[in-house]
């Protein structure tokens, strides 16, 4: 047979070299937005703590406190119609992506107004008008559907339209992920294939109780699982909203004008437990203390004290907002019905055929043309 | 009319082209699809007439192209991915059970699954317990997901139009055995609806209910039992998922005795399955209890002889018969 040249055999062998510098920073106004998204997600998150001890929230529950600029400064950096897809600890994501937090909260409440009508639970948040294909409970397991959400969006832009591809899609993934193998299979699928998609490491330092160094080789230098792909790489502060904006917007924009992959490594830290049950014997309350010294969202604020003059009244007033948008929330949460038992047949096909019920969209997409 | 007789294998590459003709949005991937024509040359052609944007030699990673056919299916998109062998669906396990067959469920309604994994299933090439598996019974366990198993060239180009057309994951399991088989497969576009078994052979004395390649053990059990004086008839049940027990049942009502060939192990099986819901709806009409011929308990075995009595064979299919109708 002839030799055919196809994109597949012209994978490269070297990992292209790229500089990219930092993005401007953007106005005030949307300097204070990130504020507020972050306010709000760790309100979000505290009060999800306390409906969890309440016994409103079920199953394994991961709050995103301490982490908040990850999600923010990364969302912000690209098109709302780039996909997006994480694993467990998802709520953050969620709402940085423009979630109502009702209907996070209710989903947690396992009620019919949930984004997934309560059969998705704390580790499951879906939103299709946002571009938000779920939260991923296995470890690793979302890398590959990241890939595979790239993929679509070059097949649709190039096949489909017959145009340049031009979307890039978010795949967020915890320290303890990089161990899976399904990460490496989606990493060499993404080079391979030139996916615009940046897997973006959430480097929180553990897994669980397990201490990155515990887990994984060459875990100071985690840039060189990616390269191992031909895959370029970029460490970020994390806990900086806007250097990690600063840095990804670059990135982002390389990667939808290159149509290739990225591997972002975001330094940050988890203040809470693993879950809602973790009384964390595995690290110091030193180390605790040092790390929020460094706080994400005490940190935009003397920013824009400083730089942007922003007042301890305007940061009052922030807080009691989004403090109110989330009591709302709770309580649109708890009078949302329980998810109706014609449910549990619903949503297992699309169509109807023995006992299954075809499927239906959830209330936060009515009026949307899905 | 004049009788088109075809290979089973160009049924299904008929089937892909035709369907990836009409729709831009399905596509072909998997090991060897494009460059080298498929593992079993099923895809002949497909990269000369679609491209290499459509038609995608993946490298050896099940778990990360199905994902990523995943990933691609959430979109809207139609994947086909094919497995060289569905033995080699094992690694890719996650995927296709937690995200393929459940996104729907755990999306609320908002994210389904259109896409359709295809290969060869079952043992009896002599490749040793690794390579022969019978994932049917395993997999059909998974509520999410359809399973379809054509015996025939007519039904693999009808039935793999169907599953490509479905709106949700369908698991196409093809015998490798069946592959170079010939039958009329008409030139219109047909397809061949899912949940509807189809009588291959008419009888009156015992009801056997098979699905894919066993399907030829039971023809020819059902000849050697003709001379003995017993008259079978055959429950090609096409689908798994959906089940169309109604066609199953209606048969045994007549017959009176049923015995279900299920090439996977016994415990916990398609087999099972099918002999349970008999029970309960042909209670009252059954002579004896339903009998099950399977694969034996055992690894699959290397060695030609060893193989064969392994299977489920016409031996193993004429005694559960003569079993089942007291004609011992
Ligand atoms: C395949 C799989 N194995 C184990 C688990 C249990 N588990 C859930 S989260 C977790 C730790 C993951 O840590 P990391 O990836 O660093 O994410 P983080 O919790 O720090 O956000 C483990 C072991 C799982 N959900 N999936
Ligand atoms: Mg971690």
């Amino acid at each position: 047979m002839d030799k055919i040249e196809t994109e597949q055999n012209m994978a490269s062998t070297e990992l292209p070299h790229v500089q990219l510098g930092k993005a401007p920073l953007p106005e005030s106004p949307i300097l204070l937005g990130w504020l507020r998204q972050m306010l709000l997600i760790r309100e979000f998150e505290v009060r999800t703590m306390q409906a969890y001890q309440n016994r409103l929230i079920g199953g394994f529950c991961h709050v995103y406190i301490g982490q908040e600029a990850v999600a923010v400064g990364s969302i912000a950096a690209v098109n709302p119609d780039d996909p997006i897809v994480l694993a467990y600890r998802c709520h953050g994501h969620a709402l940085a992506r423009g979630m109502d937090p009702k209907y996070c909260m209710a989903e947690m409440f396992g009620r019919i107004g949930g984004c997934a009508k309560g059969k998705g639970g704390s580790m499951h948040m879906f939103d299709a008008p946002h571009h938000l294909y779920g939260g991923h409970g296995i470890v690793g397991a979302q890398t590959p559907l990241g890939a595979g959400l790239a993929f679509a969006t070059k097949y649709e832009d190039e096949v489909l339209h017959d145009g340049k591809s031009q979307h890039v899609t978010l795949c967020y993934l915890g320290d303890g992920a990089i161990n899976q193998g399904a990460f490496y299979e989606a990493m060499n699928l993404a080079g391979l294939f030139n996916l615009p998609v940046i897997f973006i490491l959430e480097n929180n330092r553990y897994s669980m109780g397990t201490a990155i160094e515990r887990g994984t080789t060459m875990a100071s230098e985690l840039h060189t699982k990616s390269a191992a792909h031909g895959i370029n790489h970029a460490i970020v502060d994390g806990k900086d909203v806007v250097s990690m904006y600063q840095s990804f917007k670059s990135i982002a924009d390389w990667c939808r004008e290159e149509s290739r992959p990225f591997f972002v490594e975001a330094q940050t830290y988890r203040y809470k437990g693993h879950s809602m049950s973790d009384p964390r014997k595995y690290r110091t309350r030193e180390e605790e203390a040092r790390e929020e010294g460094s706080d994400c969202i005490d940190r935009l604020e003397k920013f824009l004290c400083d730089e942007h003059d922003l007042t301890t009244d305007g940061i009052k007033q922030l807080t009691r907002q989004v403090k109110t948008q989330v009591r709302e929330a709770v309580d649109w949460a708890k009078n949302s019905p329980e998810t109706p038992m014609d449910e549990l047949y619903k949503d297992v096909y699309v169509d109807h055929w023995g006992p299954f019920t075809g499927t239906s969209k959830p209330e936060m997409l009515q009026g949307e043309d899905e | 009319m004049s009788e088109r007789i075809i290979e089973f294998r160009d049924a299904l590459c008929e089937a892909m082209s035709e369907e990836m003709r009409d729709d831009q949005k399905v596509f072909l991937l998997g090991e060897e699809v494009a460059q080298y024509n498929g593992a079993y040359k099923i895809s002949k052609g497909m990269l000369d007439e679609f491209g290499p944007r459509r038609v995608i030699d993946t490298p050896i990673s099940e778990s990360g192209f199905s994902g990523m056919a995943i990933g691609a299916a959430m979109r809207g998109l139609r994947p086909i991915v094919e497995f060289m062998s569905w033995s080699f669906s094992l690694v890719a396990a996650d995927p296709i059970l937690n995200n393929a067959a459940k996104m729907l469920y755990m999306s609320g309604g908002q994210f389904g699954c259109p896409i359709v994994f295809r290969g060869n299933d079952g043992a009896g090439g002599q490749l040793g317990s690794t390579h022969s598996w019978c994932v049917e019974s395993l997999y059909a366990n998974v509520p999410g997901l359809k399973m379809a198993i054509p015996y025939d060239a007519y039904d693999a180009k009808g039935m793999l139009k169907t599953a490509i057309r479905d709106d949700n994951p369908v698991f196409f399991l093809e015998s490798e055995r069946l592959l170079s088989t010939t039958g009329h497969v008409p030139q219109e576009d047909y397809t061949v609806p899912f949940g509807q078994a189809f009588v291959r052979r008419q009888g009156t004395d015992c009801t056997l209910i098979s699905f894919g390649r066993p399907l030829h053990f039971c023809f020819e059990a059902a000849e050697e039992l003709a001379k003995e004086g017993i008259d079978c008839e055959i429950i090609d049940g096409r689908t798994i998922r959906p089940l169309d027990i109604d066609t199953m049942v209606k048969s045994v009502k007549k017959t009176n005795a049923c015995v279900v060939v299920d090439q996977s192990w016994s415990f916990a099986s398609i087999g099972s399955e099918v002999a349970s819901q008999i029970h309960r709806y042909c209670f009252d009409d059954l002579d004896n209890f339903v009998h099950r011929v399977h694969s034996d308990d055992v690894p699959t075995p290397y060695a030609s002889n060893l193989e064969q009595a392994y299977l489920p064979n016409t031996r193993k299919i004429c005694e559960a018969v003569r079993s089942a109708t007291y004609n011992t």
